[in-house]
């Protein structure tokens, strides 16, 4: 238990123990200690798991090769698709939307700056579900006769917009505050009007800043669409959950459901790696 | 953005586009007739003042910059040199006072400012090149965005000017991999690229290092022999000596000294430029006399 590395990592810390040793255990053996219960806590922890799980009835309910392979292709070309889709059509509405937020909370006109504050705070305090329930029962009670353009995949893609737009508003105009004052100076000084300066030389710039945040968003509408099961939608509308939901519910089992989370696996694991690979990256240029 | 068309057309007709190379042949020849000075005008400020707040940085400055000259502005930190020379091309908005460049005033409210800028050129002390793009795309984006040129003859453009600053062999190369110097002399082409008629250089060696000072000053000093009108702040005494057709110390917002270099910096006729020239030529002596100049008053009851 007295591995080199276990010890305390700058020697200065011995520095601050003035007073002599005390009797007992010292702190290096009291870490040691402390350690091993924890790995024994663990290992018991598994054991008895192990013993006390009934492999069989688990196995039959979440992992049973036949219903799996019954899910399959349609799982892949309908159900993930179909999250992919609204995912990426949520993705693209929120983006423009928090882009013109951006805009409007920088804006020198006092009340486009109060309008995007509001927005923001109300779209960000609110949950998810509440606005697919909104968009799907309350908008089409009080405006009745108005259709939301695109059916299913238009109020998904507004829903998922309306939350991730407060989200990315933020992520952008910190992004654009994060450009060097001198950068505009410089476009100016050459000519650029300052909407023009703020599109060919800014944004670009704010983008590449702001990317990690913004694949951080598109994962979390990854899994927000699920939430698209509020909705009411279609046989050929399902996506990932609703998909594995129904499946589970026929087959009485809860192998779709399984296979349904690893879908989503699937995407959100190597989304996130690439987040963390860009951050790396972006920290190493500061430096 | 104020729409005015007509406005907007004026500083376009009054500065010939387009033709910067043409425009310069004839400036040359009449370099050979009329001495320095007595051409017109091609910057005029007058009664010029500023304020940041409470703060008075600019306290009616006037100055005339006649077209072809080179004037060097010199002065202690502080004294709004940086500030004198963003109101000509109005990155800052004068709190009172009138700017004229090529005979269009660009403090009217009404003027299109981007039309006027098109025509200044302003190279900064940390460069400002855009990082996401290459050399040469910083030469040409703002020719094609901004000039609405064609890509042929924003791409010959910007080869003709990184030709003029040297670094033809860095044209696809980004900001981030060439040093300061290099970067500078981007910013100088960039600058070029547009055909402005006047340069305004806000001290563009002092983020060098000083073995890289030299190059930069050198294609100053090849701008100012081809007859660019140039407002330059700098500390570089020894340039603004070889080069400068004017010198102008400020101190505390107002021109104290305006003259030939060997007037203002070999003979100063003001203590105030006398003291900031001994400052910046020995500092460790400087500090050495004022310390005990300071020791005397305070000694004295
Ligand atoms: N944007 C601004 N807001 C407020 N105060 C400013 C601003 N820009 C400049 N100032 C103030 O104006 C004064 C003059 O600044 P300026 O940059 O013109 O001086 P300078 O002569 O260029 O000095 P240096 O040699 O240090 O560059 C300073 O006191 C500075 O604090
Ligand atoms: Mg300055």
């Amino acid at each position: 238990m007295t591995d080199p590395t276990a010890q305390p990592a700058p020697t200065g810390a011995s520095a601050f123990e003035v007073q002599p040793k005390k009797k007992g255990l010292t702190r290096r053996q009291k870490r040691g200690l402390s350690r091993g219960v924890q790995y024994a806590v663990f290992v018991a922890a598994v054991a008895a798991l192990a013993v006390a799980a009934d492999w069989d009835r688990l196995r039959n309910q979440f992992a049973r090769p036949d219903i799996a392979e019954r899910m399959f292709p349609e799982v892949i070309t309908l159900a993930l698709q179909n999250t992919v889709l609204y995912t990426v059509s949520g993705f693209t509405v929120g983006l423009a939307l928090g882009m013109v937020i951006a805009l409007m909370r920088l804006s020198s006109v006092g009340p486009y700056r109060w309008l995007a504050g509001i927005y923001i705070e109300i779209f960000r305090g609110l949950p998810a579900l509440l606005i697919f329930i909104f968009i799907g029962v309350a908008v089409p009670l009080a405006f009745p006769g108005t259709e939301i353009i695109g059916g299913t995949y238009g109020k998904v893609a507004l829903a998922l917009g309306l939350v991730a737009a407060a989200y990315m508003a933020e992520t952008i105009r910190a992004g654009i505050q994060a450009v060097p004052k001198g950068q505009m100076e410089a476009a100016r000084s050459l000519g650029f009007s300052p909407a023009r300066a703020m599109i060919s030389i800014i944004i670009p710039q704010a983008f590449r800043i702001i990317l990690p945040p913004l694949t951080n968003e598109l994962v979390l509408l990854f899994k927000d669409s699920s939430l698209v099961l509020f909705l009411g939608v279609t046989l050929a509308e399902r996506e990932l959950s609703k998909y594995g939901r129904d499946l589970a519910s026929t087959t009485a089992n809860s192998t779709p459901i399984l296979v349904a989370g690893l879908c989503y696996l699937l995407v959100t694991i190597p989304l996130g790696f690439v987040v963390r690979r860009m951050e790396a990256k972006a920290q190493e240029a500061v430096k | 953005m104020t729409e005015n068309p007509e406005k907007s057309e004026n500083p376009e007709k009054s500065m010939e586009p387009e033709n910067p190379e043409k425009s310069m042949e004839s400036e040359k020849s009449v370099e050979a007739v009329e001495p320095v000075g007595t051409r017109r005008p091609e910057i005029r400020i007058r009664d010029l003042h500023k304020s940041f707040g409470d703060n008075q940085v600019l306290r009616g400055i006037d100055l005339d910059i006649a077209q072809g000259e080179v004037v060097c502005v010199i002065g202690p930190s502080g004294s709004g040199k940086s500030t004198l020379l963003r109101c000509v091309n109005l990155l800052e908005e004068p709190t009172r006072g009138q700017v004229f460049v090529g005979g269009t005033e660009v403090t009217d409210p009404d003027v299109d400012i981007d039309a006027v800028r098109r025509r200044i050129g302003m190279v900064f002390q940390q460069f400002n090149l855009f990082p996401h793009l290459t050399v040469t795309e910083n030469l040409t984006l703002p020719q094609r965005r901004v000039l609405k040129r064609d890509k042929a003859r924003a791409a010959k453009a910007a080869a003709e000017n990184l030709e003029r600053v040297g670094l033809s062999e860095k044209a696809g190369a980004y900001p981030s991999s060439l040093s300061g110097g290099q970067q500078q002399r981007v910013a100088i082409a960039r600058a070029l690229a547009m055909g402005p008629r006047v340069m305004l250089f806000d001290e563009p060696t002092s983020a060098l290092d000083p073995e890289l000072v030299g190059d930069v000053l050198a294609v100053m000093r090849m701008l100012a022999d081809e007859g660019m009108t140039m407002m330059v702040v700098t500390h570089e005494m020894a340039f603004a000596r070889e080069v400068a057709d004017r010198v102008v110390f400020m101190d505390g917002g107002v021109i104290v000294e305006d003259g030939t270099p060997e007037r203002v910096i070999g003979d100063p006729a003001h203590e105030r430029t006398r003291h900031f020239l001994s400052r910046l030529l020995d500092p460790a002596r400087a500090q050495v006399e004022e310390e005990r100049n300071q020791g005397l008053t305070g000694g004295s009851p």
